[in-house]
C-alpha cells in the first residue's frame, strides 16, 4: 500500500485518492472550437515518467496537484491548487 | 529442413533426434525502406503484418520491437476470448475476431490451443437478471448466440461457486456465450510471426523506435535504434506506449495508460471447465490446461506504465475470488504480474488514421486487446494497405472523440475493458 501525502491531511493510503486528470488542462471558454473543447474533454498527456496530475483526496474532498513519476510511481510534490495550504 | 507442423512431421523428427525443425522465423537485417512498417510486435502487429501480406498482397513490410514477440501485454493477458458486446459496431468487430479464432490454428498452421469452453457472467439481483435479459437479447439480435442461465442452470455447470443462503453476491443466474473461451496468448503471437515470416515480412526484435521521420508534415519512416527506415506508410500498435509514441509524434491520445494485473495458482487437478466472471466482484477465472487458476479483475486505480501493479487491487481481486470460490481458500499464488493497457473515455478502441497524415493507430484497446487481435490484424491491414477506413472499423476513428458517437461498451456491456 501506497501512501500519498494529501496537502490537507497528511500521508492517507492511496485507496483513498481518486486520479483527476492532467494538470494545467484548463476548461476552454464558451466561444471554443470543437476541436479545442475535444482536445480538453478527451485528449490526454499520459506522459510516462514525471508527471503533473490533478488528484482528489476522497475523505476530505479537496483536490491538489500531485507531481510524480509513472513508472516508479515516485511522488515528488503533493501542493494545495493556488497555493493555499 | 521441416517448416510444416503436422503429426506426421513430429513422428519424423522424433525420429531424426528433432535435428530437422526449421527455424520459426529469421532474425533479418532491416532494410532502409518498406512498403509498411509496424512499431510493435505484439499480437496485433504481427497479424497486422501478416494480413497485410496475405489479403493484400503488399510486398515489403517490416515490423519493430523493442522488446521480444508477444512481451507487452499479448503475454500478460489471461487468455479470455469472446463477443458478449452491447452495440452492434462492438459486436462486429469482437465476433469477426471469434470466428477468426476459431479457424485460426489451421489458417497459421499452428496450435493456439484455442478451447471453447463457454463464458459466464454471474447475475446477482433480480434487478440484474433484467439487465442480463436485456444484453442476451441485444447479443442475439446482433447475430450472436448467448443464453440466459437460471441460478439451477449455474449450479449445474458450476457446482464449486459460493451458493450459500448469506453470500454476499447470491446467484440468480448468468449470462452465457457458449463459443467463447481462452486460448495459448504466446502462440497467438508465436503463429502470426511464423506465418507472416513465410510470407517475407521483416520481423526485427530489440529495435526500439526513437523518433518520426517527417516530411511536409508528413511521416515517411521511422528513427530507431537500428538507423533510419522509410516506409510509404507507417502503423502504431504499442498498447503500454501510446502516450511515448504519440508525443514522439508530437500529438496527444484519448488514452491514459493503466495497469492490469493478474495471477496464477499453484496447479490442481480439474475442477472448473469455463470462464467465469463476477461483475459484482469484479473477479474472473479460468482453469488453464496445466490447472493453474488464472485470475483477473479490474485496472489499479492508479495511471501507471509500471507494469507490476499494486498491492490494494491484488487484494480486491483475491478477496471476490474468495466469496465466490470459497474453496480456493486452500489454494497458493504462484506468480502475479501486470501489463500496462490503453484505457479510453469509451473502453472502445481506436482506429485510422493519427492527427500526423501517414502515421496510423491501432490502439485503445483498454484490457480486451487479446481477444481482438485476428480481427485488429484483419482491419488495420485494410487500413495500411488503402489508406482508408473498412466498414467494421470506421466506427472506431479517432474523430467519435468530436462528433460524439462514442461507443460506451463500459456502460452498455456492463464489462470494464
Amino acid at each position: 500500500m501506497q501512501l500519498f501525502t494529501c496537502p490537507f491531511c497528511g500521508p492517507r493510503p492511496e485507496t483513498e485518492f481518486h486520479f483527476g486528470g492532467d494538470a494545467d488542462n484548463d476548461r476552454p471558454g464558451a466561444e471554443a472550437s470543437d476541436a479545442s473543447w475535444t482536445d480538453y474533454l478527451f485528449f490526454r498527456h499520459n506522459r510516462k515518467g514525471p508527471a503533473r496530475e490533478i488528484w482528489m483526496h476522497l475523505s476530505c474532498r479537496e483536490a491538489f496537484l500531485m507531481e510524480r513519476d509513472t513508472v516508479t510511481h515516485t511522488v515528488t510534490a503533493t501542493l494545495a491548487l493556488g497555493g493555499e495550504a | 529442413m521441416t517448416r510444416h507442423y503436422s503429426a506426421l512431421s513430429v513422428l519424423k523428427e522424433g525420429l531424426n533426434g528433432q535435428k530437422g525443425w526449421a527455424q520459426a522465423w529469421r532474425s533479418p537485417s532491416l532494410a532502409d525502406r518498406y512498403d509498411v512498417v509496424i512499431i510493435g510486435g505484439g499480437g496485433q502487429g504481427l497479424a497486422t503484418a501478416y494480413y497485410l501480406a496475405k489479403t493484400h498482397g503488399v510486398k515489403r513490410i517490416a515490423v519493430i520491437e523493442r522488446g521480444w514477440l508477444g512481451g507487452g501485454n499479448t503475454g500478460r493477458n489471461t487468455t479470455a476470448i469472446r463477443s458478449n458486446y452491447y452495440y452492434p459496431e462492438s459486436t462486429e468487430l469482437y465476433d469477426l475476431s471469434l470466428r477468426l479464432y476459431e479457424t485460426l490454428g489451421k489458417e497459421l498452421n499452428y496450435n493456439i490451443m484455442l478451447s471453447q469452453r463457454g463464458m459466464m457472467q454471474i447475475v446477482s439481483s433480480p434487478a440484474e437478471m433484467e439487465m442480463a435479459a436485456r444484453q442476451v437479447n441485444a447479443m442475439q439480435v446482433n447475430g450472436v448466440e448467448a443464453e440466459l442461465l437460471s441460478r439451477a442452470e449455474v449450479q449445474r455447470r458450476v457446482p464449486i461457486y459460493n451458493y450459500a443462503p448469506d453470500a454476499r453476491y447470491p446467484v440468480y443466474g448468468a449470462i452465457y456465450q457458449a463459443r467463447a473461451g481462452v486460448a495459448r496468448h504466446d502462440a497467438v503471437a508465436w503463429g502470426y510471426a511464423r506465418a507472416a515470416d513465410s510470407l517475407g515480412v521483416d520481423i526485427l526484435q530489440q529495435c526500439e523506435v526513437q523518433g518520426f521521420i517527417v516530411e511536409a508534415g508528413r511521416c515517411v519512416g521511422v528513427q530507431t535504434s537500428k538507423g533510419e527506415i522509410r516506409a510509404e506508410r507507417v502503423g502504431m500498435v504499442v498498447a503500454g506506449s501510446s502516450g511515448v509514441m504519440a508525443e514522439k509524434a508530437g500529438f496527444r491520445l484519448p488514452i491514459t495508460s493503466y495497469t492490469l494485473q493478474a495471477c496464477v495458482s499453484e496447479p490442481v487437478k480439474p475442477i472448473f471447465d469455463t470462464v467465469l466472471v463476477s461483475p459484482m466482484t469484479g473477479t474472473y477465472v479460468s482453469q488453464s490446461d496445466k490447472g493453474e487458476m488464472v485470475i483477473g479483475g479490474g485496472l489499479d486505480r492508479v495511471p501507471s506504465y509500471g507494469q507490476r501493479g499494486n498491492l490494494p487491487q491484488l487484494e480486491t481481486v483475491l478477496s471476490g475470488l474468495l466469496e465466490m470460490f470459497p474453496i480456493f481458500r486452500q489454494l497458493r499464488l504462484l506468480r502475479q504480474w501486470g501489463g500496462t493497457v490503453d484505457v479510453t473515455p469509451d473502453s472502445s478502441p481506436i482506429f485510422g488514421e493519427s492527427p500526423l497524415p501517414g502515421l496510423f493507430i491501432n490502439g485503445g484497446w483498454g484490457t480486451g486487446g487479446f481477444k481482438a487481435i485476428p480481427a485488429g490484424g484483419t482491419l488495420f491491414a485494410h487500413i495500411l494497405a488503402t489508406g482508408g477506413h473498412h466498414p467494421i472499423s470506421r466506427p472506431f476513428d479517432l474523430n467519435r472523440f468530436r462528433t460524439g458517437h462514442l461507443l460506451d461498451e463500459a456502460a452498455g456491456a456492463g464489462i470494464a475493458h
